[in-house]
């Protein structure tokens, strides 16, 4: 009962883009198309989850030796490291959706939801179960976000806009009152 | 001890996710077509969009797989266009160097202005205030929105007009793209003889206005033995393919707003004259 309301709790309460505010920058580049939306979502969510897992035991390796500190580091390295792994699988398995995420999928590297999800695990002090399950709804909290958000913006192409609001302004207002919405999932869960 | 410690666990996590990632990159290595690689190899790789393509990558796929010519790069030139040829296996065309070209000649004492304008130092801005400060509704407003945009220090403002470096352009579009009269337009490097205005007011308001505008007389037109001339609008334009560059038209020119081919000899002081006001 407790990891279902935990994957609840990290996908809809404490969304990683709409109430932690993490990941944005790709939140913001690729939600133009919903394809491409989706694409970007999976491999996320593969990529969070992934390390999620390994930067467990990456903590658990540094805290055998008492080096604790080096969290950060290690955590960047385990993370660049796979999303080199997973762009080498989607450039083999998936042609068009290389081609579509461009250079997001690199940006995954960067992408603080990774990192961020990776360090708030260790700080919860999860176990790995309770960690596999964060690292794959924050994925899922994140596709959800981003997959929504392309639908609006797909529809906003269509809208009559104000010429200063047009492109960016309204995306980003657009993107706040999806948070907004969001918001109204808290207390939905006690956790 | 635990600086050791740390250089250690950290050295050996690195070399574990290189070892797993070098193997990956055997097991899920993609072909990448031989001649594609050695295409975007000799690309001048400055990702500018000039052929149309999404940056050098996209050029190079796009001619291994013959969906674009050998010269598709307008930057390169020539001599890249050789080199992809040789690649490719095939005879690299002739190519004609395509370049930008302003299409005004209305330098600060030619034309007229409307008011003075004080406010940013961008065309942009300045054709949103009634069109610009400039009298000719159609004119080069020279505040340099081009020049900036140019990666390649193609174009520059001489006396209040834009105008290109055909040695230096190469054909990538963001002026033309940029410029809010939309004066700027791309021209065979080697025809040399085309109407710099772009004005299609009636004759007695550019002439008001402009003393170097076309004032749609139709002279160039009668005169053209290869009626390469294109009259529409009020405004003569030259057709690039039809022309032969005998000069008959800009001599006849009564504003001399078609700028001639230089030639050496024969009408070189007429030449002089006009290139200089450019």
């Amino acid at each position: 009962m407790k990891l279902i309301l935990l994957f609840l709790s990290i996908v809809l309460v404490n969304n990683v883009i709409t109430s932690q505010f993490l990941g944005i920058c790709p939140f913001l580049g690729v939600s133009k198309k919903t394809d491409t939306a989706i694409g970007m979502g999976v491999a996320v969510t593969f990529v969070i989850a992934l390390a999620s897992v390994i930067t467990y035991f990456i903590q658990m390796i540094l805290n055998s030796f008492n080096i604790g500190y080096l969290q950060t580091i290690a955590f960047i390295l385990v993370i660049a490291s796979i999303v080199q792994f997973v762009e080498m699988v989607i450039k083999k398995t998936s042609p068009s959706l290389y081609q579509a995420l461009g250079v997001f999928l690199p940006l995954i590297t960067t992408n603080c939801a990774v990192l961020g999800i990776a360090i708030v695990n260790i700080n919860k002090g999860y176990n790995i179960i309770e960690t596999l399950i964060n690292g794959l709804g924050a994925g899922i909290g994140f596709t959800l976000a981003i997959v929504i958000f392309a639908g609006i913006r797909e529809r906003l192409e269509l809208a009559e806009v104000q010429d200063a609001f047009e492109g960016f302004p309204i995306t980003l207002i657009s993107a706040s009152l999806m948070s907004i919405a969001f918001l109204g999932f808290t207390g939905l869960i006690k956790l | 001890m635990l600086i050791a410690y740390a250089v250690i666990v950290l050295g050996v996590l690195g070399l574990i996710f290189g070892i797993i990632l070098d193997f990956a990159s055997k097991k899920f290595a993609v072909e990448v077509d031989e001649k594609e690689a050695a295409i975007l190899e000799v690309l001048p790789g400055a990702n500018c969009g000039g052929c149309g393509f999404p940056g050098c990558g996209g050029l190079a796929a796009a001619i291994a797989g013959g969906n674009a010519p050998v010269n598709g790069c307008p930057v390169g030139g020539a001599a890249v266009a050789a080199k992809v040829a040789e690649i490719m296996g095939v005879e690299a065309g002739s190519g004609d160097k395509i370049v930008a070209n302003v299409r005004c000649k209305g330098t600060c004492e030619a034309t007229k202005t409307k008011y003075e304008y004080s406010g940013i130092q961008d065309c942009r801005a300045a054709a949103s205030l009634i069109g610009g400060p400039k009298a000719c509704s159609y004119g080069c407003l020279g505040l340099g929105t081009c020049v900036q945009v140019c990666k390649f220090d193609a174009i520059h403002v001489v006396d209040g007009v834009a105008v290109v470096d055909d040695e230096k352009c190469v054909n990538c579009g963001k002026c033309i793209d940029i410029c809010p009269k939309g004066l700027i337009e791309r021209k065979p490097a080697n025809k040399e003889v085309t109407v710099l205005c772009k004005s299609n007011d009636f004759g007695k308001t550019v002439k008001e206005n402009c003393s170097v505008g076309c004032i749609g007389c139709g002279i160039c037109f009668k005169e053209c033995p290869f009626d390469a001339i294109i009259f529409e609008n009020k405004l003569a334009q030259i057709d690039y393919s039809k022309c032969k560059q005998c000069n008959k038209c800009a001599m006849k020119c009564p504003t001399k707003v078609i700028k001639p081919k230089e030639r050496k000899v024969a009408a070189k002081p007429v030449v002089e004259n006009t290139t200089e006001n450019k």
